[in-house]
């Protein structure tokens, strides 16, 4: 089918050691060219670490998956440089409205907060993404990808893990210090392994279908509960670029999926949603099951596993790819900086801690959804049915109309990395939150907070006042600068209000930060490479801030 | 914490009974689960505190398996 894109076709060119016949050994293998494996590879390459991508593929991800994507991956890509091209190419978007029967019971706007630097959500094919990603991958010496090249076994040693990779030229051994396994769902590596995958799937079937049309439909997410077009069962309708649009038909679970997916069985269906008199053609059929699953841990021994591998969820919320990127993004700093030798191995324990903590609370947003689309039982039924024939009239109850909680990013709130609150602050930039995104001046160009969070730590100190010494003390510039050149990759910022000259400084005109940070004159954030809050402080103090950073890293706080 | 009040409340109790059965006359039983379901949901928002609901759906369901 597909009218709108043509699949790349990438070759397999035999590695010098395959073809050598010598047995390498690589800081750092990702098994899987998916949108994890790719972004793991582009922020390892960012930070100097040379990578081998190994995808048993030659293309980009086929057919009809991930569709929406939202600000926190958006923000990750940002850093590594490939979101622009996602945001010029998707359709942006903010507004979701659920229909029961052809009334609306409910709305929601996902970025109600103005003067971020990303949208809320766009909406891209996955093989636009990937294709975007190999793009950005391709033009880095440091990313070694390998395609039509399958892992088939894994080996742990004390120092190394040998893997077989098989290739149209044969199976030969690639050694690595470390592995991150991104091999999506199905995972051959946790299979070799031997891991258990529990969770549950959801006794439902769905049909998805991406048409191409020209519709004059908002760029909104439209969810319907027993619609006139397709009674009893959920639909729903999302804007995808190329005049694509993403249509999904809950069928049950006793439904044929190979009869479903005959088109004299999915025209007449698509037609009564879009109406008999919009031509349409179609792009894409399939028909799912899903689960929400996840591995107990994300770390076993020198193999990580991080994305689909690691957790899966249903795709009402959107957080599959949403919280691999994450998973890849929390990775990667912490991997390079044990191979460099800065940071104890069992800051990768924090790895999974951190990122198991955000699958959980995946797996219970998309759980609920799906419990509230697919009842489980007749009961829970009767509730979601009350509950959807009160929202009409009764603002409480369409707070409980769930057809997909979108995926928000994690705050590691118990991160043993966190260095807990001294000092009272407002908001919500407590210690393990994503840092939240403010307009700022730097060299008199207007940008944005995130840029300046470019995969370091990064030190704000709010810029004092005069009669504590001017914006920023000597003292307390000697001790950033100390920091900045020590061994940890590292940078500091002033936050000033209005110009200053001072290095690097960011300039709040707006107030946003300050706003959103809870600033007061002499405030310090100390803010992770994967740009989450490690601690804060009213006053600086070059000890805490130290031994906040020691922590940070995995290795006990000392002075404390 | 707030306490799922157990003791005697209503100064009518006949008349409360009754606007409960009254309330689901010449409705099938389809129809009076769905009133319930209904009564329950204003009911728990009305309540608001989930820790009174989860003490009240505890003390409920005593007895019942
Ligand atoms: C219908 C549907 C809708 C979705 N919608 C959304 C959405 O809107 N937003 C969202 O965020 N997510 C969505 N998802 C989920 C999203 O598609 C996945 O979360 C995402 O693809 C996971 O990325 P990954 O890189 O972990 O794995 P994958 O994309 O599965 O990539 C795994 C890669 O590993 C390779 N591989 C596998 N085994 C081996 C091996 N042995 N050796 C070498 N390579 C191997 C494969 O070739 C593949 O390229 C949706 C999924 C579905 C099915």
């Amino acid at each position: 089918m597909h009218a709108t894109f043509s699949y790349p076709k990438y070759s397999f060119i035999p590695s010098e050691e395959q073809r050598s016949g010598t047995v390498r050994r690589h800081p750092v293998v990702v098994i899987g060219a998916g949108p994890v494996g790719l972004t793991a590879a582009l922020d390892f390459a960012r930070k100097g670490v040379p990578v081998v991508v190994l995808d048993a593929e030659d293309t980009v991800s086929v057919g009809s998956r991930a569709v929406c994507y939202a600000k926190r991956a958006l923000e990750v890509w940002d850093r590594l440089g490939v979101a622009r091209r996602m945001v010029d190419k998707g359709v942006v978007w903010k507004i979701g409205k659920v229909f029961n029967g052809d009334r609306m019971v409910y709305q929601f706007d996902l970025l109600p907060e103005p003067d971020h630097k990303l949208p809320a959500f766009i909406n891209l094919q996955q093989y636009y993404l990937e294709d975007f990603l190999v793009t950005e991958a391709l033009k880095s010496d440091l990313i070694d990808l390998r395609w039509l090249s399958r892992v088939v076994s894994a080996r742990q040693e004390a120092d190394h893990v040998a893997l077989q990779v098989e290739t149209p030229g044969g199976i030969h051994t690639v050694e690595a210090e470390w592995v991150v396994a991104c091999d999506g769902a199905k995972s051959s590596v946790r299979r070799m392994l031997g891991l258990e995958f529990q969770g549950e799937v959801f006794k439902d079937r769905f049909l998805i279908a991406d048409v191409v049309m020209t519709a004059d439909f908002p760029a909104e997410r439209w969810f319907w509960f027993d619609p006139p077009f397709h009674r009893k069962q959920s639909a729903l309708l999302h804007m995808q670029p190329d005049n694509v649009w993403r249509l999904d038909f809950q069928l049950g679970w006793d439904a044929d999926p190979e009869e479903e997916k005959k088109p004299e069985r999915v025209i007449p269906r698509v037609q009564a949603m879009l109406g008999a008199d919009t031509p349409f053609e179609l792009e894409w059929v399939s028909v799912y099951t899903f689960q929400c699953r996840r591995l107990e841990r994300f770390r076993h021994g020198r193999i990580l596993f991080a994305g689909d591998s690691a957790h899966q969820v249903s795709p009402f919320g959107a957080r599959g790819a949403n919280s691999g990127v994450p998973d890849a993004d929390n990775l990667v700093w912490k991997l390079a900086l044990v191979l460099d030798g800065k940071a104890p191995e069992k800051l990768l324990d924090s790895y999974s801690d951190e990122r198991v903590a955000a699958a959980k609370e995946n797996i219970l947003n998309s759980t609920r959804s799906t419990d509230f689309i697919t009842p489980k039982s007749e009961m829970s039924r009767v509730f979601r049915d009350a509950v959807l024939e009160l929202a009409v009239d009764q603002p409480f109850a369409r707070s409980l109309v769930n057809s997909g909680r979108l995926s928000t990013p994690t705050t590691y709130a118990d991160s043993p990395l966190n260095t807990p609150d001294g000092d009272a602050f407002a908001g919500r930039m407590v210690p393990g939150a994503p840092a939240t995104d403010a307009p700022v001046e730097r060299d008199d160009r207007s940008g944005w907070l995130t840029e300046a969070l470019d995969g370091r730590f990064t030190v704000l100190y709010a810029a004092a006042s005069d009669e504590m010494g001017g914006p920023v003390p000597a003292k307390v510039a000697e001790a950033l600068d100390t920091l900045a050149a020590g061994p940890l990759p590292l940078a500091w910022h002033a936050v000033t209000e209005r110009r200053r000259g001072i290095a690097g400084e960011l300039v709040d005109s707006a107030g946003r930060l300050r706003e959103r940070y809870d600033l007061t004159p002499g405030s310090v954030y100390l803010i992770r490479p994967d740009q989450h809050i490690a601690a804060r402080w009213r006053r600086f103090d070059a000890a805490a801030l130290s031994a906040a950073l020691n922590r940070a890293i995995g290795r006990r706080a000392t002075g404390r | 914490m707030a306490k799922l009040m157990t003791e005697q409340r209503f100064a009518s109790p006949d008349d409360v009974y009754q606007l409960l059965i009254d309330s689901h006359r010449d409705l099938t039983p389809d129809q009076s689960t769905r009133l319930n379901a209904k009564l329950i949901l204003l009911l728990a928002n009305h309540i608001g505190d989930p820790e009174v609901l989860a003490e009240a759906l505890r003390v409920a369901r005593q007895g019942v398996e």
